[in-house]
């Protein structure tokens, strides 16, 4: 039995299908990587692990035990952050922990919430509120706090997707290097292919909605850590890279099929605007190349 | 004349306070006709600045630019531009926003004739049945398609793109890229892109041009790009030198980018400082 447990999971919203038939299982300390494109039901996936959503047909369990509602043995990084504002890092990041442990005495609470912040180096801006902090800085207070609960299971719901690409870099490595540490288990939802490589151990792709349901596992056997650099040079990851991005974009053409269009596009060229119009005032007909350029063009709706 | 579009000595220097400061300095280039051609850079080294110049939204400060064997100024519809964000109107349609241009170059062409061209660009990009949809109904991907087909509606000499993918997520740029190419291949069209992403200027040039950081940024290096066309995304990611070239852009912009090749002679001659071709 798997640690995490997806049993032809599918969701739909008032009748529209969204996801179908979702398939999945993570073990225990597993790092596992969703690629899918945006619109596919990533969020949609992960809310349901999460238990913010309830499935239309199908189960899920962790660890054995049937999920119904959201929990504490599942830390959530969103996209947006989703902190509160008018709360300092410290203060956002023990709200979680004092929920959690509400038995604690204030002094571990705060040695705790205080090494987790210290684990994504954000010590200095302790007492900043996130209004005065990065895009990236307010991602590692996310990642912080969903750390600080002790979850059983992070969810990582495209948390670097709305940073640069440098800040971005930056934060896989710590989310690589936090991993190794805490060997917790992890389901990272992302668009981008390369970051599911570089930071998992196994990429599933999420097919293209509507009906989106995953693809086949490719299990990345790059050893650890991983280099940035030298990763290029592995075979093994051009391959994975190449298989990955085909099969994605594959999903996306096999879902409609073409219809061939019939388009017109006149052989005319543009006028020269630069010359005054009353000076090609005599001409009323722009200059044509050819007669009627036909085209058939397949359509994809 | 084999230059179709030649950058001469061009600088942008913007006055400060403190003495002037340049942007980008003694910038030459020359591009043949029909080749696509991209500036990849750090951000802020001035690549932008450059394609801005050759758009017209950008006063030149020295130096000059020639397309088609005539000396620029201002802007006009003979570049298209497509931008990061596609800056749509948005209280018209994709229809509308397309036909804004299409009326003003095609002003002596016949009201149907303007339709055909409208409908067939943006049937082609994709969105033949998204066309009468205001920016607000259409996701970040299907507005930058609208910003592609109004670019090449307008049957501009030149096609300028500004990191036209860099808001759209990987998997989208991907599918983007290859509208984009298949449009290019057909009308030939020369071209300048911009951008910061090594997979997306492998995929899509002829040359690419690497650029020293700024501030007075020249061009560093030109890498020839060889993969047969038309371009299959397979194909030239199976391409034995892709790794090879991905790697010397990567180790460009990691190391080389950041140190200041040899000042060059104001008067030297506009050629390219290194060359390296793929073995």
């Amino acid at each position: 039995m798997a640690y995490l447990e997806l049993n032809n999971v599918s969701k739909d919203f008032g009748g529209t299908p969204v996801l179908k038939d979702i398939n999945l299982s993570v073990e225990k300390g597993e790092f596992v990587a969703i690629v899918g494109f945006s619109g596919a039901g990533k969020t949609t996936l992960i809310s349901l692990i999460a238990g913010l959503l309830k499935p239309s047909a199908g189960s899920l369990k962790l660890n054995d035990l049937e999920i119904t509602e959201p929990g504490p043995d599942r830390g959530i990084v969103f996209q947006n952050y989703s902190l509160l504002p008018w709360l300092s890092v410290f203060e956002n990041i023990q709200l979680a922990v004092e929920a959690v442990n509400p038995n604690w005495t204030p002094e571990k609470r705060q040695e705790h919430v205080e090494k987790y912040i210290a684990m994504v180096n954000l010590t200095p801006a302790r007492d900043k509120k996130p209004g005065e902090l990065s895009g990236g800085m307010r991602q590692r207070v996310s990642v912080a706090r969903a750390l600080a609960m002790d979850p059983q299971i992070l969810l990582l719901d495209e948390p670097l997707s709305a940073l640069d690409a440098l800040t971005r870099a930056t934060l896989q490595d710590e989310i690589s290097r936090i991993r190794e540490e805490s060997k917790k288990t992890v389901v990272l939802i992302t668009n981008d292919p390369d970051e599911g490589i570089y930071l998992a151990d196994r990429i599933i792709p999420l097919t293209a909605g509507p009906n989106a349901t995953l693809g086949p596992s490719f299990k990345v056997e790059i050893p650890r850590p991983r280099d940035r650099k030298s990763i290029n040079h592995d075979a093994h990851f051009k391959q994975l890279r190449r298989e990955i991005v085909e099969f994605m974009l594959g999903s996306k053409q096999d879902r409609h099929t073409a219809i061939t269009k019939k388009l017109i596009l006149p052989d005319i060229e543009p006028e020269d605007l630069n010359i005054p119009r009353t000076m090609t005032s005599w001409r009323k007909t722009p200059i044509r190349k050819h007669e009627l350029k036909e085209e058939s063009v397949e359509v994809k709706p | 004349m084999s230059n179709y579009v030649e950058l001469y000595n061009l600088s942008k220097v913007y006055p400060t306070p403190k003495g002037d400061a340049v942007i980008v300095k003694n910038f030459n280039l020359n591009i043949q006709k029909g080749e696509f051609v991209t500036l990849i850079g750090h951000s802020g080294c001035g690549k932008s600045t450059v394609l801005s110049m050759l758009a017209g939204l950008n006063e030149i400060s020295d130096g000059g630019i020639i397309l088609a064997g005539r000396e620029l100024s201002g802007a006009g519809p003979d570049r298209g531009v497509v931008f990061q964000s596609p800056s749509l109107l948005p209280w018209m349609t994709a229809y509308e926003n397309v036909m804004l241009g299409v009326e003003q170059v095609f002003f002596t062409a016949s009201k149907l004739e303007r339709q055909e061209i409208v409908e067939y660009y943006l049937t082609v990009v994709g969105l033949g049945d998204a066309m009468h949809k205001k920016p607000a109904e259409l996701s970040q991907g299907m507005r930058q398609r609208v910003g592609i087909a109004r670019a090449f509606a307008l049957k501009p000499k030149m096609l300028l793109l500004d990191e036209p993918f860099g808001m759209l997520d990987s998997l989208t740029r991907y599918e983007l890229q290859q509208v984009l190419i298949e449009l290019w291949r057909k009308n030939k069209i020369t071209a300048l892109m911009v951008t910061h992403d090594v997979d997306e200027a492998l995929f899509l040039s002829d040359r690419i041009v690497c650029m020293t950081d700024g501030p007075a940024a020249e061009v560093g290096e030109i890498m020839e790009v060889n993969f047969p066309r038309p371009r299959e995304r397979k194909a030239v990611m199976e391409h034995p030198d892709y790794y090879k070239l991905r790697e010397q852009l990567i180790e460009f912009l990691e190391v080389r980018a950041h140190r200041k090749p040899a000042s060059p002679v104001l008067s030297a001659p506009p050629e390219p400082a290194t060359i390296f071709v793929p073995v």
